[in-house]
């Protein structure tokens, strides 16, 4: 008798919806039945509005089913569900659901596919070719290829990966050191949280490959607290690539050394800012530093240091792999390959939508999102996160990438989008805007420090109806001294949300809100 | 446990706690997160022994166990409930659920209930923000919280 693999994530978002008793149902239904099956704990496949969205493999075919409760499970059996047959939660095979048939998986290729600690499932599904490949080449030749796919920062800033390992490379010192951002702090963001608990080898392949690149022997993977499941994810992937000779004194054998350590952070959103956690790896308190110097020539305890963001590390091992053009042949203008969509908040389907760049928001939130999850109209999504803009649907027609949001006054950050619908008060989204840097700023600069209480105060006078156009123009003042005299993003950014709520929302902001109240 | 336990007993502990990690780069992050997993917080009196082993002022220490929100200085309650306050979360009715819960509860957020059996806490994002609103419990993700999950809470705060 064969046996039948059932999958159910381990993904955090799919024990959040009780994939833990899943399985516990699952394994109890297999042994009472007396049936010849295992079960895998993969990652997600990133249709979260599913989860727990159990698969099984019917003859090479994976077929879904979901969203599982454990009290579907004695039912499931019954219909004949390790057989593929038909059942009220049953959506056909995977690939063939229109969510995850739309997308071009290039950097999340294997999320939700492997499980995520089986090295030989890794290796199954085209791992550490990149790696090979970067073995095989000089220093120089990796940074060039790099360089050529176009792939900008991931976290945000959108800066050229290849760019910033050149300048490490070109760095004299005797110790260089790869860090690896995964503070993903940002409110509608979760790819980093997915890709450590889905497939973390594919994070350490990217690593190895910039640590050849730049001449690095250490890494580091500054998690949050607050993902302690992809911490022992991580931590747990790390010792089985030490063993495995993929991490260590000679990476795969090549004779070069680079080994990674994770370090946790401690509940400070500031710690995403790259200088601030750098401080924080020392040990210090997580203070923005002044640039320059750069931290590609003075970062980690003053030695040259590649800063990068989980997705713009995880997204190296194809690019070697398959080469800078088959990366770049993705994407428009100045933003090459694919971007991890993440659709968040009060949305029909939320989860990870990996694609090329140029879909317009419009595609993204109504015909891959479904419009909201209540049911309501659409009032605004904020895209990038916390310090992102507020985005009103007659903006919708803005394509996603880094210059065309730029040209709105909005960011593309990490590629969060959370939907809102009509009942969000966007007088009170500028507040938490401002409320929120008030409570993250590390206090460094005085912009940042200041001008976010000093705008709560301003924005609930305007609230209570308090010389209105006086206090809005003081708003509109304040957001100007942030965004140019902040030493870093957290003050800088804050005036995007607070800035277009005022633009796109007037309405919000009226005196008749307070009448009406 | 913190409480009956005598100053001998927390130096002892601090002194192995300091003897694994110190030799590490940038050690002091790693320490006070491996103390506070030991004791349930940091107490005062391993402030001057992390100081003396890594040769930096207190200070220094006391700026950074009061700069990230997650090291404390108190003993929390039995269970501690994370509940986010993210926008993604807010998009879905948080704040109505964070109302609820802490009048359920009886204790406000950044507050320990007087009996001591539960901590709530605001988070800012814990990347659940495809099944908001989000929270954790003891360590355990809650995704799409309702009035049965918000039952599911008390049971297990008042068990």
């Amino acid at each position: 008798m064969s046996t039948t693999t059932i999958f159910v994530p381990r993904d955090a978002a799919a024990l959040a919806l009780g994939a833990d008793a899943v399985e516990r149902a699952i394994a109890g239904q297999i042994a009472a039945r007396g049936l010849s099956a295992k079960i895998v704990r993969n990652g997600s496949r990133g249709l979260h509005w599913l989860e727990p969205l159990v698969e099984v493999d019917v003859a090479g075919t994976r077929m879904a089913y979901g969203p599982v409760a454990a009290a579907d499970v004695p039912s499931l059996f019954d219909a004949g569900f390790l057989d593929g047959k038909t059942h009220p939660l049953a959506l056909g095979p995977t690939e063939a659901i229109p969510f995850l048939a739309r997308q071009t998986r290039l950097t999340f290729a294997r999320c939700g596919i492997i499980d995520p600690l089986s090295l030989d499932d890794y290796r199954a599904h085209d791992g550490f070719k990149g790696l090979e490949r970067a073995i095989s080449m000089a220093p120089a030749e990796i940074v060039r290829e790099v360089t050529e796919s176009g792939l900008r920062g991931r976290g945000g800033a959108g800066f050229p990966t290849g760019i910033k390992w050149n300048t490490v490379a070109g760095a004299e010192a005797d110790r260089k050191y790869v860090v690896c951002n995964a503070d993903e702090g940002d409110s509608g963001t979760f790819a980093d949280r997915m890709i450590m608990e889905g497939d973390p080898f594919v994070l350490i392949e990217g690593m190895a490959i910039a640590g050849l690149a730049v001449g690095a022997t250490k890494g580091y993977i500054y998690i949050r607290s607050e993902y302690p499941h992809a911490v022992a994810t991580m931590r747990a992937a790390i010792d089985l690539a030490r063993s495995a000779g993929v991490l260590g004194r000679s990476v795969l054998g090549s004779g070069h050394t680079f080994d990674i350590e994770v370090r946790v952070g401690a509940g400070a959103y500031v710690c995403g800012e790259e200088t601030a956690l750098l401080n924080s790896l020392e040990g210090k308190r997580g203070i923005v530093r002044a640039k320059p110097p750069l931290p590609a020539l003075n970062g980690l305890f003053g030695k040259p240091t590649v800063v990068n963001n989980v997705i713009s590390l995880a997204s190296v091992p194809v690019i070697l792999h398959k080469g800078a053009a088959h990366y770049q042949h993705f994407g428009l203008g100045r933003s090459r390959g694919t971007i991890p969509i993440q659709i968040a908040g009060n949305c029909r389907h939320t989860g990870l939508f990996e694609v090329g760049f140029g879909l317009t928001l419009r595609e993204i939130v109504d015909d891959i999102g479904g419009g909201t999850a209540s049911g309501r109209p659409i009032k605004a999504v904020q895209v990038g996160g916390p310090l992102g803009a507020y985005f009103p649907p007659q903006l919708f027609d803005t394509v996603f990438d880094y210059e065309a949001f730029a040209a709105r006054d909005g960011l593309v950050g990490h590629a969060g989008i959370t939907v809102f619908d009509d009942s969000a008060d966007m007088l009170q989204m500028a507040r938490f805007a401002m409320e929120f840097c008030a409570i993250e700023s590390c206090g460094k600069c005085t912009p940042c420090r200041i001008g976010s209480t000093r705008g709560v105060e301003t924005l609930d006078k305007i609230a209570r109806g308090i010389d209105r156009e006086k206090n809005l123009e003081l708003v509109a003042d304040l957001c100007n001294t942030m965004k140019f005299g902040s030493l870093c993003a957290l003050g800088g950014f804050a005036p995007y949300p607070v800035m277009s709520a005022i633009t796109h929302f007037p309405d919000d902001f009226t005196p008749a809100r307070s009448a009406t109240e | 446990m913190t409480l009956q336990m005598r100053a001998g007993d927390i130096a002892t502990r601090v002194e192995a706690i300091l003897a694994e990690l110190a030799g590490l780069e940038g050690p002091l992050l790693p320490i006070l997160h491996e103390v506070q997993a030991t004791f349930g917080h940091i107490p005062s009196e391993a402030l001057p022994m992390i100081a003396e082993a890594l040769n930096i002022s207190n200070a220094e220490i006391h700026g950074v166990v009061t700069f990230y929100h997650d090291f404390r200085q108190e003993p929390a309650g039995r269970h501690v409930l994370k509940l986010c306050r993210a926008e993604a979360c807010q998009s879905m009715g948080s704040d109505l659920t964070a109302k609820r819960l802490q009048a359920l509860l009886g204790t406000q957020i950044g507050e320990t209930s007087p009996d001591g059996a539960v901590t709530i806490e605001a988070v800012y994002c814990l990347g659940l923000c495809s099944c908001a609103p989000a929270a954790l419990l003891d360590g355990v993700p809650l995704g799409r919280l309702d009035d049965e999950k918000i039952i599911g809470i008390l049971e297990k705060v008042r068990a």
